[in-house]
């Protein structure tokens, strides 16, 4: 089975690394070997969040520190177990999260880092002012166990162990789902997910909730295992650093990456600390900062990537030498299909899928979309053109809710649908593609299909039916297991046409689709629309060649300065002299047919 | 009341001065994030070398030998600049090159990542080299100016207001340098390239500029700057080689406050910086002004993220 095989390389690790630590002796090291797997769940804690959704934490400190006051305190005050305490150390470490996330991820990028920097430095700053400096775990004479005070600290690492197996699961369950879909998908394009019916935020607060329960538990374990607590320990930029770097160090957003960067990087600074520290003070802060060093510049991405990227490229090097290669079959099969001429349909008869009515939006003094009307009936392709800056992707964003509507409005099946957020329209039916292309790079085709296929399915095997069924409709199949940073600008067009088609739309916006490909590429993508439409997809698109165009489209919708100007049958619009006007000047008006 | 007044009277002042070395020190690494959108975690330890190497220039160099005890620091404090200018350079060259400008669109993120881990270890190395070649005893660069203050007043009902004097010199010399920032950035050729590569590197490039070139050049500007405004503060405060985590934080609040790409932006976030935290000491106990520096951080980031003086640009 698929997960009993991913399984195994970490139930032999788990177990060898439980050997070699009860083969220890040395208290110290006995520490050593408990912090490692600490470490390792802290980055994956920090994994979690900011390694698949790309937004980085300096702040995780927070979670850790108010786990292990919180365990410390509890005892203290209450006298309450860290058996106890720790699963509450988790809840505490999941509500600060839900309390930090919600606010802090209005933010983006450098604005989210460095805000998610401020909050554990100002609880430093509250924790010494109320005293508590230091506060140490009280030794329990009797009864230690049920303290989780061990006589042999080799308990403390299998305990520590046993947690990281659990971590390292559930990190892998949250990657199979579509939870870990979902992040990646806001990790590549925020804005791409939620059209892809992704409700961010949601699944970011879930994200920081979970990450910050996983760092208040280990938090509350970390000050069992050291029974002293600082502030500047568990609260100190040092701390959140710790997370990041053993996570990067080791590979970002993949379950292995904490764990190798902590294994490599654990050891290495206690025993250069332990050898050197004394003669040299703060040698091993020297090394230690050499080895990142090192290591960032030949693999930026973390040990992981490097190795695994350097696998792949040495059994891919055969399948690359083979005669043919597995694109030719696919390309044969949809020239086959190739359609030269557009079908005739009858247009104009079918129901109304989507109308637009009097649509606004203007951007300070520009009025990028104004007054647009217009009707998408089912089975229809519509063509929308227009000089560049005329509003065609303005009105895209409208429709698909990545902006609202200053007037107007959108009935899709009838219902009103102006104002409401993306992934919402995705929901009820608006599946689009982008003029930049945001594919998942080092995941498969059918994977990055997978993405999209969430909106309807209920379940994984059904989000891959789905995707397999896209595929297959884009005439994908044959390299459906192929890396998208693989990929011709063609494949990736369809690729990413699948990634909509996989929602089940009722309507599909293309932007800019053929834009980058071809003459004999764009034909084949032209099929590709053609056959969607034949099998009664509704679809709107926005393009440029006007070659290309009036041989797929049914009707054309002409934008300029933001308003329509014309709309009609392909034949009648490109005669059209306010068309010509606006797409060659008015010197032109001369030269049209009249 | 009166004492009240006296009182407000003197941490504002307090804070304005303290907020025009802060502000000197927040337009370095703002250059530098401005310039090159690079989260440089080291900034804080480059700040360090500049207090050491001002140090070292008073002490051992002959400038307290040639300049005396009370303007010496001054003389060293500004001759620390270009040396870690030289070093900012190098360091760009060498390391962070390799991980930002125009090699950074093939990684992951644009290259943050990497960036962010490989300046933690540069920062590592610095804190740690630090306490190796320093040692861990507390340094300062005092004068004799540094106790004693310039009486303004009474200016009313007897209120009147005491300037440090190193405290006083030590603004006077961050507005210059700021002045001369400014001339440099608005008025030159390199100033004109280093807007360029940082409005539209990819534009940059096409019109014939250098940008890694121009990132060079911002990170060394930078790096003196900040070790400059370093020295600055070794006047009043003492300082030893982890001395450069507790400003980073301040660093980062004042370029955010000010707005990110905005040079004098990051001037004013640095200066209100000073000002919250010297006036929070009138209803808040010490310990918490620096929860306070924070507190007032995040609820501009909340409020407008955007800083002062920068612009939202949004693109889909």
């Amino acid at each position: 089975m698929r997960g009993w095989r991913s399984l195994l390389p970490i139930i032999v690790f788990t177990a060898l690394y439980a050997a070699v630590s009860l083969s220890v002796t040395n208290s110290y090291y006995q520490l050593v070997m408990t912090l490692v797997p600490v470490w390792a769940i802290f980055g994956l804690s920090w994994n979690l969040l900011s390694g698949y959704t790309g937004l980085i934490s300096f702040g995780h400190a927070a979670f850790f520190g108010v786990g292990a006051y919180a365990v410390v305190l509890g005892q203290i005050h209450f006298d309450l177990s860290p058996w106890i305490m720790i699963p509450i150390a988790a809840v505490l470490g999941g509500i600060a999260g839900l309390l930090i996330g919600f606010p802090t991820f209005r933010l983006q990028g450098h604005y989210f880092a460095l805000a998610m920097l401020a909050y554990p430095l100002a609880i430093l700053y509250v924790f010494e002012w109320l005293g508590l400096q230091e506060v140490t775990l009280p030794i329990k004479r009797d009864n230690a166990m049920a303290y989780m005070q061990f006589a042999d600290h080799r308990l403390y690492t299998l305990l520590a162990l046993a947690m990281m197996f659990a971590t390292i699961l559930l990190t892998m369950a949250v990657e199979r789902s579509r939870f870990g879909m979902a992040l990646l998908a806001i990790k590549q394009n925020e804005a791409a997910a939620e059209a892809a019916g992704i409700n961010t935020l949601a699944w970011k607060l879930r994200a920081v909730t979970l990450s910050g329960a996983i760092a208040g538990a280990i938090g509350g374990f970390y000050a069992v295992v050291l029974l002293v607590v600082t502030p500047q320990s568990v609260f100190g930029m040092l701390v959140s650093a710790q997370a990041l770097t053993v996570a990067m160090f080791g590979g970002v957003g993949t379950v292995w990456g904490p764990v190798i960067g902590s294994v490599i990087l654990i050891p290495l600074a206690e025993t250069l600390n332990a050898e050197a520290g004394s003669r040299f003070p703060g040698i091993q802060g020297v090394i230690y900062g050499i080895a990142i060093i090192c290591v960032i510049l030949l693999a930026p991405e973390g040990l992981f990537w490097k190795v695994r990227d350097f696998l792949r490229k040495r059994s891919a090097k055969p399948i690359a030498m083979a005669p043919g290669g597995p694109n030719i079959p696919v390309a044969a099969a949809v020239s086959a299909d190739l359609v030269p001429l557009r079908p005739k349909r009858s247009t104009g008869t079918g129901d109304v899928v989507l109308e637009v009515r009097n649509l606004s939006r203007s951007f300070g003094g520009l009025k990028a979309v104004q007054d647009v009307s217009f009707k998408l009936r089912q089975n229809e392709i519509l063509g929308i053109i227009g000089p560049n800056g005329a509003g065609k992707t303005t009105l895209f964003n409208l429709l698909n809710g990545f902006l609202r509507p200053a007037t107007g409005e959108i009935l899709l099946d009838g219902r009103e649908m102006s104002g409401r957020k993306p992934h919402e329209l995705c929901e009820a039916g608006i599946g689009r593609t982008f003029q930049i292309m945001r594919p998942f790079l080092r995941m498969s085709i059918s994977d990055n299909v997978v993405v999209g296929a969430y909106v309807r399915a209920r379940n994984a095997a059904e989000a891959r039916q789905l995707a397999a069924d896209a595929i297959v409709r884009v005439g994908l199949s044959e390299i459906a297991d192929r890396i998208a940073g693989e990929l011709t600008t063609k494949e990736l067009r369809l690729m990413e046409l699948a990634r909509a088609l996989a929602g089940q739309p009722r309507i599909l916006l293309l932007d800019e689709t053929l834009a980058g490909l071809g003459h004999d590429e764009a034909n084949e993508v032209v099929a590709v629309i053609q056959r969607l439409a034949r099998d009664g997809m509704t679809i709107a698109i926005i393009e440029h060649t006007m070659q290309a165009m009036v041989r797929l489209v049914d009707s054309f919708l002409v934008l300029d300065h933001g308003a329509v100007i014309v709309e009609g049958e392909p034949e009648a619009v490109t005669r059209d002299s306010r068309v010509i006007e606006a797409y060659l000047g008015k010197k032109w008006m001369a030269h049209a047919p009249h | 009341m009166t004492q009240a007044l006296e009182g407000f009277l003197q941490a504002l002042s307090a804070g304005l001065l303290i907020g025009a070395v802060y502000g000197l020190m927040c337009v370095g690494l703002g250059l530098i994030f401005g310039v090159m959108r690079v989260i440089n975690f080291a900034q804080g330890d480059f700040m360090m070398l500049g207090m050491y190497a001002a140090f070292y220039f008073f002490t051992a160099l002959g400038v307290q030998a040639t300049f005396g005890n009370a303007f010496g620091p001054f003389v060293a404090i500004v001759l620390a600049g270009p040396v870690l200018a030289v070093f900012g350079y190098f360091v760009h060259l060498t390391l962070i090159s390799r991980v930002s400008g125009t090699r950074t669109s093939s990684l992951e993120g644009e290259g943050h990542y990497a960036q962010l881990i490989l300046t933690l270890g540069i920062a590592l190395i610095l804190q740690n080299g630090g306490l190796l070649v320093f040692g861990s005893v507390l340094a300062s660069i005092r004068t004799p100016l540094s106790s004693s203050a310039w009486e303004l007043g009474p200016l009313f009902y007897d209120v009147s207001v005491f300037i440090n004097k190193a405290r006083g010199i030590d603004a006077v010399l961050s507005l210059v340098m700021m002045l001369l920032l400014t001339l440099l950035i608005t008025r030159s050729r390199i100033g004109k390239s280093l807007r360029a590569a940082a409005d539209n590197p990819t534009a940059a490039t096409y019109m014939g500029i250098d940008v890694d070139r121009a990132h060079r050049i911002a990170f060394a500007l930078g790096t003196g700057i900040t070790a400059i405004a370093g020295g600055l503060l070794a006047t009043n405060y003492p300082f030893h080689p982890f001395v450069g985590v507790e400003y980073v934080i301040v660093m980062y609040a004042g370029v955010v406050l000010g707005g990110m790409g905005s040079i004098i932006g990051a001037f004013w976030g640095g200066m209100t910086i000073g000002l919250v935290q010297q006036m929070s000491t009138l209803i808040l106990p010490t310990q918490l002004q620096n929860a306070a520096i924070f507190v007032v951080f995040l609820l501009i980031i909340f409020f407008r993220p955007q800083g002062f003086f920068g612009r939202m640009v949004e693109r889909t």
